[in-house]
């Protein structure tokens, strides 16, 4: 495939990293947080961890959207098809989620709730016009990445007046998130591997400030073996000269402004919240946006007068820490016996972008063989 | 989540494109571009298309991986 092959090349992967060790200090440790779930698939996936030299050493960010959502959020959901029997459309992603009381929106669906899978918010719409009768609700969450097609999608519901169709918004913030896990100091961070398709939409500019602030170089990477490899060189290459800018890996795909239309579509849509509760994290001020009073009708909080439910962490689970970049996921108690991909009990272990997944997937075999 | 894959636009109807990914035609909403055009590479995310492929700064990474590569084979 045009744009993924060539980025993939085993032989340039080796070379690129024989020209980080050659650069390396080998008298510190280069503490690199990939923000991304996507960039912890890749690094794992790829066998990108086995290229580096020893010193380099990845620490997982909160970037995966599935695993931030509190339960809370899901239990919240499962209320509305339950009591209000309404239609609920989610990415695929969030179905196994544990939810309190060890249900989910699968369980949900399973006891018989209108549950639907779907790939796209327009999606979501059509089964809006195809029942007419019935309350559609579109569980809505991501990165700016996915805010637009979100905030397209209630544009179109307006225009077309499809008064049936609303959205339960859980939609995050890349920049504040990011500031959050560098102003609480727990994991030391060299340099961060900035994300990928976010920075399609918001741009480089937006990280100026994490580097100024906190004097930490950022690299925007494109997800493809190649493209971390080259800025972990990057990065690499900023700290040995004691410099925190934000640079751009990614130029194929990100400006330093963003998609312009795209940002303002989220902005007419969506205002900031003024605090909005992250799993592993804590409650953030202005770390998510809600839907606009304009578009008051299409939001499924209002109209359905939702409640936010406190749920209590999983016990034993170390999510939290992970997330936060303090924890490997190895370190946990329940990491692959009581909890697997097939069983998950936290939420990092659920999506395949999770660290724990991650690991399980394509490193635990690496590391039982390193303890051996 | 925020995986985008990026595939040709082979046809266009105002606010959506058919686009070729690896042979399979699907049906893709323009409406966050500017411009498209026949041809181009675009990231799809959601049924969204998120941002057009620069070929140019695509053939300019590639130089540097070359590049690199050239540095590596020297040492």
């Amino acid at each position: 495939m045009k744009y993924v092959d060539e980025f993939r090349d085993g032989d340039t992967a080796r070379a690129l990293a024989r020209v980080i060790r050659a650069e390396i200090n080998p008298e510190r440790n280069y503490r690199l947080m990939e923000f991304c779930g996507g960039h912890t698939h890749a690094i794992f996936r790829f066998g990108i961890v086995d290229l580096m030299p020893d010193n380099i050493r990845f620490i997982h960010g909160p970037g995966c959207p599935v695993c931030v959502l509190p339960a809370g959020r899901i239990e919240a959901a499962i209320r509305l098809v339950e009591e209000e029997d309404v239609i609920l459309c989610t990415y695929a992603d969030l179905m196994r989620v544990p939810a309190g009381k060890k249900d989910s929106l699968q369980k949900a669906k399973a006891r018989g709730g209108d549950i639907r899978m779907i790939y796209s918010p327009t999606d979501a719409l059509s089964l809006a016009r195809e029942n007419p009768q019935r309350e559609v609700v579109f569980f809505a969450i991501g990165f700016e990445t996915t805010t637009p097609p979100t905030a397209a999608a209630i544009k179109i519901a307006e225009a077309e007046e499809i008064s049936n169709f609303s959205v339960f918004c859980n939609h995050v913030e890349t920049p504040p998130a990011m500031m959050h896990i560098l102003t609480a100091g727990d994991a030391k961070i060299d340099g961060i591997l900035g994300p990928s398709h976010v920075s399609t939409i918001i741009g480089s500019n937006a990280y100026a400030d994490c580097c100024d602030k906190y004097r930490v170089p950022l690299v925007i990477a494109g997800f493809e073996p190649l493209d971390v490899i080259q800025s972990v060189l990057m990065l690499v290459r900023q700290i040995n000269a004691g410099v925190a800018r934000v640079e751009n890996q990614y130029t194929r795909a990100v400006s330093e402004t963003g998609n312009e239309k795209a940002k303002v579509l989220m902005h007419e849509v969506f205002e900031q919240r003024p605090q909005f509760e992250w799993r592993g994290l804590g409650v953030l001020p202005n770390s998510a946006v809600q839907i606009r009073s304009e578009f008051a009708d299409f939001d499924a909080e209002k109209r359905f007068g939702m409640k936010e439910i406190a749920t209590a962490d999983i016990k034993g689970c170390i999510c939290p820490a992970v997330l936060r970049g303090m924890n490997n996921p190895d370190e946990c108690k329940l990491f692959g016996t009581a909890c697997t991909p097939e069983d998950p009990k936290g939420a990092c272990m659920v999506s395949s972008e999770g660290a724990c997944a991650a690991y399980y997937s394509y490193g635990r075999y690496r590391s039982a063989e390193a303890t051996a | 989540m925020c995986l985008a894959v990026p595939a040709r636009v082979v046809e266009l109807n105002g606010d959506s494109a058919i686009v070729d990914l690896d042979g399979i035609r699907k049906e893709t909403s323009t409406l966050l571009l500017d411009e498209v055009a026949i041809g181009d590479y675009v990231l799809i995310h959601v049924g969204y298309a998120l941002e057009r492929i620069d070929p140019l700064e695509a053939a300019k990474t590639l130089k540097l991986f070359d590049e690199l590569k050239a540095m590596d084979a020297e040492a």
